[in-house]
């Protein structure tokens, strides 16, 4: 008698999975201290197993920074260190030839030293390098064995894999094709496990409440991404219940994923450029798996936040540059740091503000920190710099410019910083664009003017619906008022787009209107050249150019921009 | 021999790629180079060579460690630690 009771867990990565369960056994080796014959031999078979070690480690970190990002790559490299490291594989040696003992039992001793010195230490990072270096050393003794990595039992056919935790390493060698979904015992939402498994889109489950069990093998289970949970041994209603899920699941995943990727042109052929807002590294990563062709607004501030002081200028260039890595050449606009008072930053002084909205914000601040401006024009063009295998389309812009100074100012430092990097022979992005956003009023009417001094604009439609309109956003009692469809809005929008188009440079547009497939008529009348969102919004935003024609948008677009009030610009493109 | 005395300012202390700059650079000078954590009075000079070792001296912040190169080219050593640990690892 089958017993549908789910066991529950935590959501980690959206999808539902039918199948037979496979456990993952931890294969930990476990080595007794045996003396061994012949040291030579032994000190042999170490030596082959760090040079297999080191082949398979390099293997990993490639398959980690194609799969899923230079992040989690990075953790190979440690391990790929600790290889290499001259104490530990003198250990190593020493028990071989002086206590004679085997390969594996010198691996083990030398494992067990330093893990022990480093979990002594008090902080959390030391201690976790302790897994690390029993990782290595787990690695090193199956290779010394002459087993391979390849010596646990192989997954052989679709299943859901369960079990008590999974290294980046483990989930990532699984064959795709075989692993209809992933369960484990341990983690959150955000551990390695569910991050992989929203990056690779199979269904995740973590933290449920299995008992791993060796009869479990085999049994038919359902697996459910977005409740959390799993069903051992289901009865007919719940597998039927489930297989309608899953091949909604199937179908809108399909749908969604088999023309994201495709670019977003009209029915009469006019491409745009669809491209996402970002403010991280793996939002970086969920705009290139929902088809976005570049980034349209990098907001750098996440580096600066929750800490104590300034990040420095190489903290600066490795955070830039795995973004730029995981955009493998697509263009990437960054914004210069945005920040003010409604966002304290203690080392910034940057004092509480009634107003901060119209205060020492962006631009102004920056303007006045000198040190700050260069380091992070430093950090993005060194960033960018092109080797022979990494190029980056990068371009840089001004956030919350308002007068023509800001921009003169903006760019004698952004060409300082070029100077100074070439002065110091340091490479850097050499053909490196410089914009501004355009959401002040002030410099959508003065479009035409700047638009000679800059490279391209994106329209931060957010803030200049706020500032054109004079709505608070944050305030209950206006924020309907704050639409960007107000004809006031769409007229300076435009104003922006000619401007730009006159002096032959592009004109972007990053706010929520962007993303919106209602306004996309409109904008695509108005010529805008890019069209910058959040990563989901993507696919439906594709979908929405490439039912039109930017003929019949022109009309659009002019119409709309006759009408007098929000409501009837809303009602004709509702229509 | 020749030796310094100095504070590391990293935000980090000696942590990943702080730590994983400072043994590739000792590890690619031919003298013997040790490293000691002085916050630590009980602590035994370390080889600054070895990235599991600079590990176990637990250096964070703001701790004042103690360099010691010893050998061919151990001026040249030492300066070159002493600029990456001033240029904040850069």
């Amino acid at each position: 008698m089958s017993n549908p009771a789910p066991i529950q867990g935590l959501p980690a990565a959206p999808g539902v999975a039918i199948g037979p369960l496979w456990i993952h056994w931890p294969d930990e080796v476990v080595v007794e201290r045996a003396q061994a014959r012949d040291a030579d031999d032994e000190w042999r078979r170490i030596l082959a197993s760090i040079e297999q070690s080191r082949q398979q480690l390099n293997e990993l970190r490639d398959m980690a920074e194609a799969k899923v990002g230079a992040e989690e790559a990075a953790i190979f490299e440690a391990h790929l260190m600790f290889l290499e490291d001259e104490e530990f594989i003198s250990t190593i040696r020493q028990s071989v030839f002086s206590d004679r003992l085997t390969a594996e039992a010198g691996v083990e001793v030398a494992v067990a030293k330093y893990a022990e010195m480093l979990l002594a230490l008090e902080d959390e990072y030391f201690r976790a390098r302790a897994a690390d270096l029993k990782d290595v050393g787990q690695r090193l003794m199956r290779n010394a064995g002459g087993g391979g990595s390849g010596a646990r039992r192989a997954l052989t056919q679709p299943s859901i894999i369960v079990a008590d935790d999974l290294s980046p390493s483990e989930t990532i060698q699984f064959e795709r094709q075989f692993v209809l979904g992933i369960c484990t015992m341990r983690g959150g939402p955000t551990s390695h496990v569910a991050i992989l498994s929203r990056g690779l889109g199979v269904p995740a489950v973590v933290s449920a409440q299995v008992t791993l069990d060796a009869s479990l093998d085999g049994v038919l289970a359902v697996l459910d991404g977005e409740t959390g949970t799993l069903t051992i041994d289901p009865d007919g209603e719940t597998i039927g219940a489930a297989q309608t899920r899953r091949a909604k699941w199937l179908s809108t995943r399909a749908r969604a994923q088999s023309v994201a990727h495709e670019p977003a042109v009209t029915r009469d052929g006019a491409r745009v450029e669809v491209v996402a807002n970002i403010g991280n590294q793996r939002d970086a990563i969920a705009a290139m798996d929902n088809g976005a062709e570049g980034v349209g607004l990098f907001r750098t501030e996440f580096l600066f936040m929750d800490r104590a002081s300034l990040p420095t200028e190489v903290e600066q260039i490795e955070a830039y540059g795995e973004i730029a890595r995981i955009l493998a050449g697509r263009p990437l606009v960054a914004r210069m740091l945005d920040i003010g008072g409604d966002k304290p930053v203690p080392y910034l002084d940057i004092e509480h503000e009634d107003n901060p909205f119209l205060g020492w914000r962006a631009i102004r601040m920056l303007d006045r920190r000198e040190d700050i401006y260069l380091t992070q024009f430093r950090a993005l063009l060194r960033a960018g710099a092109e080797t022979p295998d990494f190029k980056c389309d990068l371009r840089i812009m001004l956030p919350m410019v308002s007068t023509m100074l800001e921009i003169e100012r903006g760019r004698e430092l952004f060409e300082r910083a070029q100077a100074q990097l070439r002065a110091e022979g340091l490479p850097f992005a050499e053909q490196t664009q410089f914009g501004i956003m355009v959401e002040v009023p002030s410099a959508a009417l003065m479009a035409r003017e700047f638009a000679s001094q800059v490279d391209f604009f994106s329209i931060g439609t957010n803030d200049l619906t706020q500032y054109t309109l004079a709505v608070d956003r944050g305030n209950a009692k206006v924020a309907s008022l704050a639409s960007p469809y107000h004809p006031a809005v769409l007229r300076l929008i435009k104003m922006t787009i000619d401007a730009a188009h006159e002096h032959g440079k592009w004109c972007g547009l990053c706010g929520e209107l962007g993303g919106d497939a209602l306004a996309a008529p409109v904008l695509l009348g108005l010529g805008l050249d890019e069209f910058s969102m959040s990563p989901s919004a993507i696919p439906a935003l594709k979908a929405a150019v490439r039912e039109r024609s930017r003929t019949d948008c022109v009309e659009i677009a002019r119409r709309a921009l006759s009408l007098a009030t929000t409501r009837q610009v809303i009602d004709y493109l509702s229509v | 021999m020749a030796s310094t005395t100095l504070t590391i300012h990293h935000e980090s202390g000696l942590h990943a790629r702080p730590a994983a700059k400072f043994v590739k650079l000792a590890a690619s000078f031919p003298c013997a180079i040790t490293l000691r954590n002085l916050a630590k009075p009980a602590a035994v000079a370390v080889n600054a060579k070895s990235m599991v070792s600079v590990l176990t001296q637990g250096v964070n912040k703001g701790t004042q460690i103690e360099i010691v190169a010893t050998g061919e080219r151990e001026d040249e050593a030492i300066a070159a630690l002493i600029h990456l640990i001033e240029s904040n690892f850069e």
